[in-house]
């Protein structure tokens, strides 16, 4: 009672905390020595959508394209496309015969499609297999045409006699 | 400044909510090329219409260049003697690549199942890569950075299916892509486009036009190994349990 509080000075404040400012500062550079690091060792846009290197979609992305789609056969091939909507074959897409063929869609007179050869194509769906479904046509290729190409009988677009 | 605490957080509050709306304003342009929420890919396969052709084995082969004797996607023929579906007879020669050789067994189930990575909402893989290297994409797709991969192999060991391998120059991991170059461009997957039968289908989950919903609600549909727990999205018509 009576006595005037006691007011240290700024001063004597700092001095007597010293050994807590350097603390601080040791802090404060191990903070920034972690941020300057995390910034120069973590990749850009890793973690934007979750634990991976969000870039790295659009390198998948940009892998490029070998088999055209049959809408893109079927702009010029129309005649073709037409007569394959009458038969069988109408859902099968014109590349799961004529093999990939984006480069020839890109520029048809450098990269010229070659014809398949109805010999093996053929066979590799139509030869008769136990495993295949009973409702699939199949044929054991020796006894079906006895040496003649499948071709001189059937149109393969339209593969009804 | 005269800010009270109420005017400053109505501020700060209507600051947050319009550069919001401006952000999505710009985005607005690209969402019609691609948006990656729009979509949650999968594929159904339809094991009663395979005919062991193998030309999704050789289309996947040309489209994503897969080494000789490597395989994203794969068929398998199976052949189930006398009910025993404990112990089918696999064969798979080079995949399936060249097709089958012809079979003629009567008396014993047989049929040919395709195989590829079933793109699992819970991958084993994703959860084993110890650097971040394969990652589930937010439209369901599970993809490789090969610019990160260590080539250390552990998801290879994790995938039940067999679905990984590490490829023998690049030295990273290795998978089906479910063509991811390809259906974010608005084609279907090299095996579904070169699949004779439409046995597999490129499925948009998140698409309400997308015939998948009408296949997963009419058909007997399963997917592989569901035991594992792996939310697989590759899902199956007709699968015979003697199917590993």
């Amino acid at each position: 009672m009576g006595l005037a509080p006691h007011r240290p000075s700024v001063k004597r404040i700092l001095r007597e905390s010293e050994h807590l400012v350097r603390l601080a500062l040791v802090a404060a550079i191990l903070v920034v020595a972690f941020l300057v690091i995390r910034k120069a060792v973590v990749p850009a846009g890793f973690g934007r959508y979750g634990h991976y290197r969000a870039p790295s979609l659009d390198d998948v992305r940009a892998r490029p394209i070998s088999f055209a789609g049959h809408e893109a056969c079927e702009a010029c091939h129309d005649e073709q496309a037409k007569v394959k909507s009458q038969g069988k074959h109408a859902q099968v897409s014109c590349e799961a015969c004529h093999g990939p063929l984006a480069a020839h869609a890109g520029d048809p007179f450098t990269n010229q499609a070659v014809k398949p050869d109805p010999a093996t194509l053929c066979v590799r769906c139509h030869e008769a297999d136990s495993a295949k479904p009973k409702s699939f046509p199949q044929v054991a290729s020796s006894d079906h045409a006895g040496g003649v190409s499948c071709g001189a009988c059937h149109n393969p677009h339209r593969p009804a006699m | 400044m005269d800010l009270n605490r109420r005017e400053m957080l109505i501020g700060v509050g209507k600051f947050i909510i319009l550069s919001g709306s401006a952000r999505a304003a710009l985005n607005g342009g690209d969402a019609q090329k691609y948006n990656m929420a729009e979509h949650w890919w999968g594929m159904t396969i339809d094991v009663s219409k395979c005919i062991g052709c193998g030309n999704c084995v050789r289309a996947c082969a040309a489209e994503n260049g897969v080494p000789k004797g490597y395989f994203r996607t794969w068929v398998e023929r199976y052949q189930v003697n006398g009910g025993d579906i404990e112990h089918p007879q696999v064969d798979s020669p080079d995949g399936g690549f060249n097709g089958f050789p012809p079979r003629h067994e009567t008396g014993a189930k047989s049929f040919f199942v395709p195989k590829l990575c079933n793109h699992c909402v819970d991958s084993p893989c994703v959860q084993s890569c110890p650097v971040g290297a394969t990652f589930d994409s937010p439209d369901g797709v599970v993809l490789v950075d090969e610019k990160y991969c260590v080539g250390c192999r552990y998801c290879v060991m994790a995938c039940p299916y067999g679905c990984r391998y590490l490829h023998p120059t690049k030295h990273t991991a290795d998978k089906c892509t479910l063509c991811y170059h390809r259906i974010t461009k608005g084609l279907t997957t090299a095996c579904c486009e070169a699949c004779p039968t439409g046995a597999r289908k490129l499925a948009d989950l998140k698409n309400p036009a997308d015939p998948v919903h009408e296949f997963l609600r009419d058909n007997n549909v399963q997917v592989l190994k569901p035991y594992m727990a792996t939310r697989a999205k590759v899902y199956y018509k007709d699968l015979d349990g003697a199917v590993r």
